[in-house]
């Protein structure tokens, strides 16, 4: 789009599955509110889909000014072609000054081919958001394994765009009370465009550890055997994080990878079994209230981040810890 | 051509964990960093061989980068790829997504009649994952992002896709010519050749083309096509730990632990 000093207005991609907003688009409405406050703007939701208004209408109680909502039957599934030229035409007639996406498989997806039609920047990825008074976006994003952030920014085009991390800000609760209008967007999509057939879509329960109150978390020095990371968990009502290569391995699903690479987690208690504690690692962890190490390397970068640290062999003392829990527990439960 | 005309971008990072920023310049410094090859970029590869022994066809492989990296592109091409193409050009340096995306797409042009692009999912020094999708706009492709599986029907001319897109798995078909990006660890990639690779090392002249074969304005290459720019680097922000250490024997460990552990569950 290039530079234009008209362009005005924080948007935010509101993404939705089976006409439900993915938890992200709600973060990023709460944090866009206080950047469209800081830099005197518009904070407008941009909601497409297809029967999605309400939708449009809790943006608006989630902290929205203003909703642009496109409904049509080919925007029921997200089908790349469709959605790029929805959202292509929106934006262009609207021109705003900042474009805010989840940085999801579909929210980079439909970023990336945004960008190169739009002629502008895109920081992907990002961990932290902020935005001069003036309404440039300025966009963290995790560098060399996260032991550094690039703070990146886009000044000579419009609208700056960024995808950012889910788990990382929180929502602004619903409030009924609050109004904004909302305009209806006819895209005037056509079928004989479109390209992607959908075959089989399954919903798919995965877990979510950006949420995770307690983590135990598993690297390499578990040895490969994460069965006692699994009771370690259902013992403690804990959800798993794991390093990169035991996802590598095929040992998790991905879901499961902590780190910048993977999810950053802020549990009241983060247990770390065998991790070392690479940069990529120890980024997505940073955010725990308290950080328990077991490692038998004394040198393990991973102390520099614990509040309490034992050097040892995690194989032998993993089982010990189930059976102290499970005596522990048990007396509370008798009390 | 019979058969599939497949293009891999690929390309090759800096070691991540062994890159630290100069205190003094505030800049990165790669000095005696060792390099690799992006890691999706083998299951990307991998994938695009798979397809060439069930259907036929060619697959070539694409990089922009500086000269001096053929070691790492002969590794990949014996893996099974038939050609490499490699646009170098002090004019494509300092790139960011939309630039390279512009080199990458014109590169592909010239190529000519492609099938298929096939990419790694993000690159592990960028990680944007910024330039698949970016390289379905710029060649008017159809694209699919994080792909775990990919096929071929060849009479309908389509590929059939799973992938994850965060909140369920799909089955897409999408029609040839289009971009495909390989999610990290979908497939094992194979072994090179070690044969092939020596014969490559020894006899390979790869094809190199500079901006005077893509003829890219200066508004669609290297830095003069940016639009983003990095303000500065800030350290990452470590939290205040205790470093209390735990000792004892092993017993005595596990039973500090348990109490540790439950007093900080509520």
């Amino acid at each position: 789009m290039g530079k234009d000093k008209k362009a005005k207005g924080i948007w935010v991609f509101i993404e939705q599955f089976e006409h439900a907003a993915l938890d992200i688009s709600w973060e990023l409405l709460g944090k866009s509110r206080e950047l469209a406050d800081k830099a005197g703007e518009k904070l407008i939701a941009l909601v497409m889909g297809d029967n999605v208004e309400h939708i449009a209408q809790e943006a608006v109680h989630r902290g929205a000014d203003e909703v642009f909502l496109v409904e049509d039957e080919l925007l029921e599934h997200y089908k790349c072609e469709n959605y790029t030229y929805a959202a292509y035409k929106v934006i262009k007639k609207n021109k705003p000054n900042q474009l805010i996406m989840g940085a999801t498989p579909n929210g980079r997806d439909i970023a990336g081919r945004l960008a190169v039609k739009l002629k502008t920047g895109l920081t992907a990825d990002v961990v932290s958001l902020d935005t001069t008074k003036d309404g440039i976006m300025l966009g963290q994003v995790p560098g060399f394994g996260g032991s550094v952030l690039a703070v990146i920014k886009c000044e000579v085009a419009r609208p700056q765009m960024a995808t950012v991390r889910p788990g990382i800000f929180e929502a602004i609760p619903i409030d009924k009370k609050r109004k904004g209008k909302i305009h209806k967007i006819d895209a005037d999509l056509d079928k004989k465009y479109e390209t992607t057939k959908l075959i089989k879509l399954q919903k798919v329960e995965g877990v979510d550890i950006s949420k995770a109150k307690r983590l135990v978390a598993g690297g390499r020095g578990l040895g490969g055997d994460v069965s006692a990371l699994k009771e370690l968990a259902e013992l403690l009502d804990a959800d798993i994080g794991v390093t990169r290569p035991l996802c590598d391995d095929g040992l998790f699903p991905r879901d499961h990878q902590v780190g910048s690479t993977g999810v950053t987690v802020k549990p009241e208690i983060t247990i770390n079994f065998g991790i070392s504690g690479a940069a990529h690692y120890t980024a997505g962890i940073n955010k725990s209230n308290t950080i328990i190490s077991i490692n038998n390397d004394p040198n393990a970068i991973i102390f520099e981040y614990s509040d309490y640290e034992v050097i040892g062999d995690v194989n032998k003392i993993m089982p010990l810890l189930i059976e102290k829990l499970k005596a522990k527990l048990m007396k509370e439960v008798k009390q | 051509m019979k058969g599939l005309n497949i293009v891999v971008c690929v390309k090759v990072v800096p070691k991540n964990s062994e890159i630290r920023i100069d205190p003094e310049t505030n800049g990165v410094d790669r000095r005696g960093v060792d390099s690799i090859i992006n890691p999706p970029d083998k299951n990307a590869v991998e994938a695009a061989v798979r397809l060439k022994e069930l259907y036929g066809g060619k697959v070539t492989l694409l990089s922009m980068a500086p000269p001096g990296l053929d070691d790492f592109f002969h590794q990949m091409m014996a893996m099974g790829a038939d050609e490499f193409v490699l646009l170098s050009d002090r004019a494509f340096a300092l790139a960011d997504s939309y630039p390279t995306v512009h080199t990458l797409a014109a590169g592909i042009r010239k190529i000519g009649k492609v099938d298929l692009v096939l990419a790694g999912v993000e690159s592990a020094d960028g990680g944007t994952g910024n330039v698949p999708p970016g390289l379905g706009e710029a060649l008017e492709f159809t694209q699919a992002t994080y792909a775990e599986e990919i096929d071929y029907n060849s009479e309908e001319k389509r590929f059939i896709i799973h992938r994850m897109n965060g909140s369920g798995h799909e089955v897409i078909s999408i029609p040839s010519p289009s971009v495909v990006s390989i999610e990290l660890g979908v497939n094992s990639p194979r072994f090179p050749d070690f044969r092939r690779k020596l014969d490559l090392d020894e006899n390979y002249k790869m094809t190199v083309w500079s901006n005077k074969d893509l003829e890219l304005p200066e508004d669609k290459r290297g830095l003069s096509g940016s639009f983003t720019t990095v303000e500065e680097f800030v350290e990452a922000k470590k939290r205040e730990r205790k470093h209390e250490r735990i000792e004892g024997t092993p017993e005595e460990i596990a039973d500090k632990l348990a109490d540790l552990i439950l007093e900080n569950m509520n």
